[in-house]
């Protein structure tokens, strides 16, 4: 048995996984309000849940299997797609409603699943209190099933759905407390600048359908491998190989990466995330930090068959990853709201996932992708309880670090596995950020795409490095700020635990922040003949993302390049003394509380630097200059123009007007009294009589058939045209004086053609008034002779 | 002056009756007495019956006298509707001591 023959009430299994937490959010948004707080949130988890055990058996089946049997595992197949249905047809383009699993997609899943649903378990004592709750987990549900889709995606607009389903579900969370202005414009404002980058994703989009015809991802696949061929000349010579010349895969590349820039908060797009934290905390985890923002990651690993032809859009993947990482990093220093430092955090470690996804290392993008998912979500899992807990002491600020301090006595657990979590995240040994981040740092160490300057992958190294020290200096700041030293306020003095539902997800969370490094140990030589499992990582995703540069047709280059053990090995320490050495100075800054060498610090040499950072390197006021007001500018005239004076004055009080004036003339009919009324009926009546042409002028009808000629007389409706006595003039006279005492003509008359002269004359009496009209018509000529046939006479004329 | 006393035609019948109708029209939509208002009803159903006889007389042969029993009918219909319009008038006039039709606006609303 297959797994793809999997199924549950006639559908696939596959496709039950994103259809459960759908099912969970519309049950939650439709019906939640009527039940009670227990089955909202069991609802929610359960789908989830069941998501994830779903996840888990198609994942890992035939993992365990007999050896000699048919392989089945994910990574000896490369996986399957199954189709719900045909979506979109128009022509020759073709949208399927198609799934696809394979091993990177799997990646994806089990983390979008195991880690939503412990932050499912974690809400449900988070957001007990809060009046929104079967909305909340409305979303949170919506979100899951959105993200799913995403990842689950066998072609480009099936992913599409997932990535605006995602951003809509992050701007409904991050407004969720909407009654508070700047939550809402949080909210409005991730929207937006997501829209930025949703833009630049379907220019990608259309560009590579008009190149290759096709957004399946298969088929883009295939055309990599087998090559298609330009019909069009713009993007490279007639009929030569779609993907030969780099200029289509840069430009599809470079855009589709903006659109990742937006959804992962990259430079410059990064603004919104941030802000971000207006929304609840676990949201702020389970979206914010550990799976939607790395959706632009996963696409770039997921379309890495196409990447890997244009190391140009790779220098500009990597050089952005490298400039956010350090940007991020450096703006994280003086911040002192908890959230936002975590916030900063996470957009300074999805570009580490870049630089690694732009030198070709994408197991490694996937690995730290997989690794922060868990720290990340702890740390933010952890804040939520430090301010869930800072709230019940009283704390109106409850994210602000300059007044805790000392609540390792207060919250242990919480402070547990925040620690755990801030080792895995400076990539301390053996924790799961040692072993990601040294991927990464070892990946661009040896990087050598074709086309680039040696020294660069170096460079990115030194860079990512610096930003890794960063990453200590922040990380361990802010938590010898939260949890060391003493109590600053009396808040953090009232401080408690959290229940049982928040912690026992931050275990769990930790655990796996401990451990999930081992699936991916470092490259080195003296590990090669350990068992498979080493490499897990490797090995699993290896048949589902590109392992060579694309050179030319049918030539190609390997990404990884293993150095030696020793230069691996002066790598890992390398970078593990950078973490000690940044815990080490934030542990001599502020490991008792702010110290008086931070105040001398700021105030002297790091002045300018320090007021750089706690400004956020004034991105939002840059922003504001070249993009809010003249976009607010703009929308305010055409708001006056367009809308005030167009619509509202032209069109809508104009039509009002005139109405008006109708109806203020169909007023004066309408008093109630039945003499006005009959005005308008009597009014009607003449007015019909007037219309109506009472004065029918009178005429003949004159026909000819061979030599006779019917003569019939219309003398007009009414009165007098009944009662009109008739005279025929055949000789066309129109003197009717001389009838005057002749006895009237018969209305019809036939003579014969020789009877008539040129014209005929009818004279007519109208007996009321009294007067002679008189009506000539000229006589028809005869009808022509039918002419014997001369079809084609002037053809054979000589 | 001689066509006018001597030579009547059709024409002048149906004038007389244009104008004895646009009386009757004019005291309908003018006058707010009931009574007066019949009176110019009867006085609309009287002109049409001119416009009848005359158009009788204008095209038929005189022994036909379709349109003389229209006016018949026509006769016998404004009676009865003088009738009953009167006894209504009286009604109204002891119950509310005024047949002015402005004020009978008890059924308004």
């Amino acid at each position: 048995m297959d797994p793809q023959s999997l199924t549950f009430l006639g559908l696939p299994a596959l496709l039950w996984i994103p259809l459960l937490p759908l099912i969970g959010a519309a049950f939650n948004l439709i019906l939640g309000r009527y039940f009670s707080k227990a089955t909202v949130g069991t609802v929610a988890v359960a789908a989830v849940f069941g998501a994830c055990v779903l996840a888990g058996i198609l994942v890992f089946w035939g993992l365990f299997q007999h050896p000699n049997d048919a392989p089945q595992a994910l990574w000896q197949t490369g996986g399957y797609t199954q189709t719900a249905w045909n979506w979109l047809e128009v022509g020759s383009f073709k949208a399927p409603l198609a799934l696809h699993l394979d091993s990177l997609s799997a990646v994806m899943i089990l983390i979008i699943t195991f880690v939503g649903t412990w932050i499912h378990i974690y809400s449900t004592g988070y957001m007990a209190h809060d009046p929104g709750f079967a909305r909340y987990f409305g979303y949170l549900n919506l979100f899951t099933g959105a993200m799913l889709i995403l990842v689950l995606a066998a072609n480009l607009p099936v992913m599409f759905i997932g990535w605006e389903g995602v951003g809509l579900c992050s701007f409904l969370l991050i407004g969720f407390w909407y009654e508070n202005d700047a939550y809402a414009y949080a909210g409005r404002k991730a929207f937006v600048v997501n829209r930025i980058g949703d833009f630049a994703f379907l220019l990608g989009m259309f560009l590579l359908f008009w190149a290759v015809k096709s957004l399946d991802f298969a088929d883009l696949d295939n055309l990599a491998a087998h090559g298609a061929t330009y019909h069009d000349t713009t993007w490279g010579p007639h009929g030569s190989q779609v993907w030969e010349h780099e200029h289509l895969t840069a430009a599809a590349g470079i855009l589709l990466f903006i659109g990742a820039c937006g959804k992962s908060a990259q430079l410059p797009l990064f603004v919104w995330l941030p802000d971000a934290m207006a929304g609840p905390t676990p949201v702020s985890a389970l979206i914010h930090a550990a799976t939607m923002v790395t959706a632009g990651v996963y696409m770039v690993c997921r379309l890495s068959f196409m990447y890997v032809t244009s190391t140009t859009a790779m220098v500009v993947i990597a050089t952005v990853g490298l400039l956010t990482a350090l940007v991020a990093a450096f703006i994280a220093f003086a911040q002192t709201d908890l959230k936002k430092v975590l916030a900063y955090s996470t957009v300074s470690q999805l570009g580490f996932m870049f630089v690694a996804a732009g030198v070709g290392a994408f197991p490694a993008a996937i690995f730290h992708l997989g690794t922060h998912a868990f720290f990340k979500a702890c740390l933010f899992l952890g804040a939520g309880s430090v301010m869930h807990g800072m709230e019940h002491g009283g704390s109106k600020t409850p994210g602000d670090i300059t007044t805790m301090g000392g609540l390792r006595k207060h919250l242990p657990i919480t402070r547990i596995t925040f620690l755990i979590s801030c080792l895995a995240i400076t990539g301390i040994f053996p924790f799961s950020g040692f072993f990601s981040k040294d991927e990464i740092l070892g990946s661009d160490w040896t990087a050598h795409p074709p086309g680039w300057p040696d020294w660069y992958g170096k460079l990115l190294w030194g860079g990512l490095l610096i930003a890794a020290l960063g990453t200590a200096l922040y990380m361990w700041r802010l938590y010898f700020l939260v949890f060391g030293g003493n109590e600053r306020s009396e808040e953090a003095k009232h401080a408690h635990e959290s229940p049982a539902s928040m912690t026992s997800a931050l275990a769990i969370l930790a655990f796996f922040a401990t451990v999930i490094g081992f699936i991916g140990l470092p490259h080195l030589r003296m590990l090669e003949h350990a068992p498979g499992a080493v490499h897990a990582l490797w090995t699993w995703l290896a048949p589902s993302v590109a392992s060579s540069w694309y050179v030319a047709p049918g030539q190609t280059m390997p990404i990884a390049s293993e150095g030696a053990d020793s230069t691996t090995l002066a790598l890992m320490v390398g970078a593990l003394s950078v973490g000690v050495l940044g815990i080490l100075a934030a542990w001599g800054l502020y490991g008792r509380g702010p110290s008086k060498t931070v105040d001398r610090l700021v105030d002297g040499p790091l002045h300018d630097a320090y007021v750089a950072s706690k400004n956020k390197l004034w991105f939002d006021e840059v922003y504001d200059v070249i993009v809010v007001r003249p976009f607010k500018l703009l929308a305010r005239g055409l708001f006056e123009i367009v809308d005030r004076f167009i619509i509202d004055t032209v069109a809508v009080n104009g039509a009002a007007f005139v109405v008006g004036l109708f109806g203020r003339l169909a007023r004066w009919f309408q008093n109630g009294q039945v003499q006005r009324y009959l005005v308008g009926v009597i009014v009607g009546a003449a007015a019909v009589f007037l219309v109506t042409d009472c004065h029918h002028h009178p005429s003949f009808d004159i026909t000819r058939t061979g030599d006779s000629i019917s003569l019939r007389a219309e003398t007009g409706a009414g009165v007098a045209g009944s009662g009109a006595k008739l005279h025929w003039h055949l000789d066309g006279s129109t003197d009717c004086s001389v009838d005057k005492d002749k006895p009237g003509d018969p209305a019809e008359l036939t003579v014969r053609a020789g009877d008539t002269g040129a014209n005929v004359t009818l004279c007519v009496e109208d007996p009321v008034e009294k007067k002679t009209l008189v009506v000539t018509r000229r006589v028809p000529d005869a009808p022509e002779p039918t002419a014997p046939a001369v079809s084609g006479g002037n053809e054979v004329k000589p | 002056m001689n066509d006018i006393l001597f030579d009547v035609g059709y024409g002048h019948f149906l004038v007389l009756s244009a104008v004895l109708f646009l009386i009757g029209v004019a005291g309908v939509l003018i006058r707010r007495n009931a009574l007066i208002m019949l009176m110019s009803v009867e006085l609309m159903l009287n002109a049409g019956n001119i416009a009848l006889l005359a158009f009788s007389r204008m095209w038929a042969d005189e022994a036909a006298l379709s349109a003389h029993t229209f006016a018949l009918i026509v006769i016998g219909v404004a009676a009865a509707e003088a009738s009953v319009g009167l006894a209504i008038v009286v009604a109204v006039f002891r119950g509310r001591r005024t047949i002015d039709v402005d004020k009978l606006t008890t059924l308004r609303h």
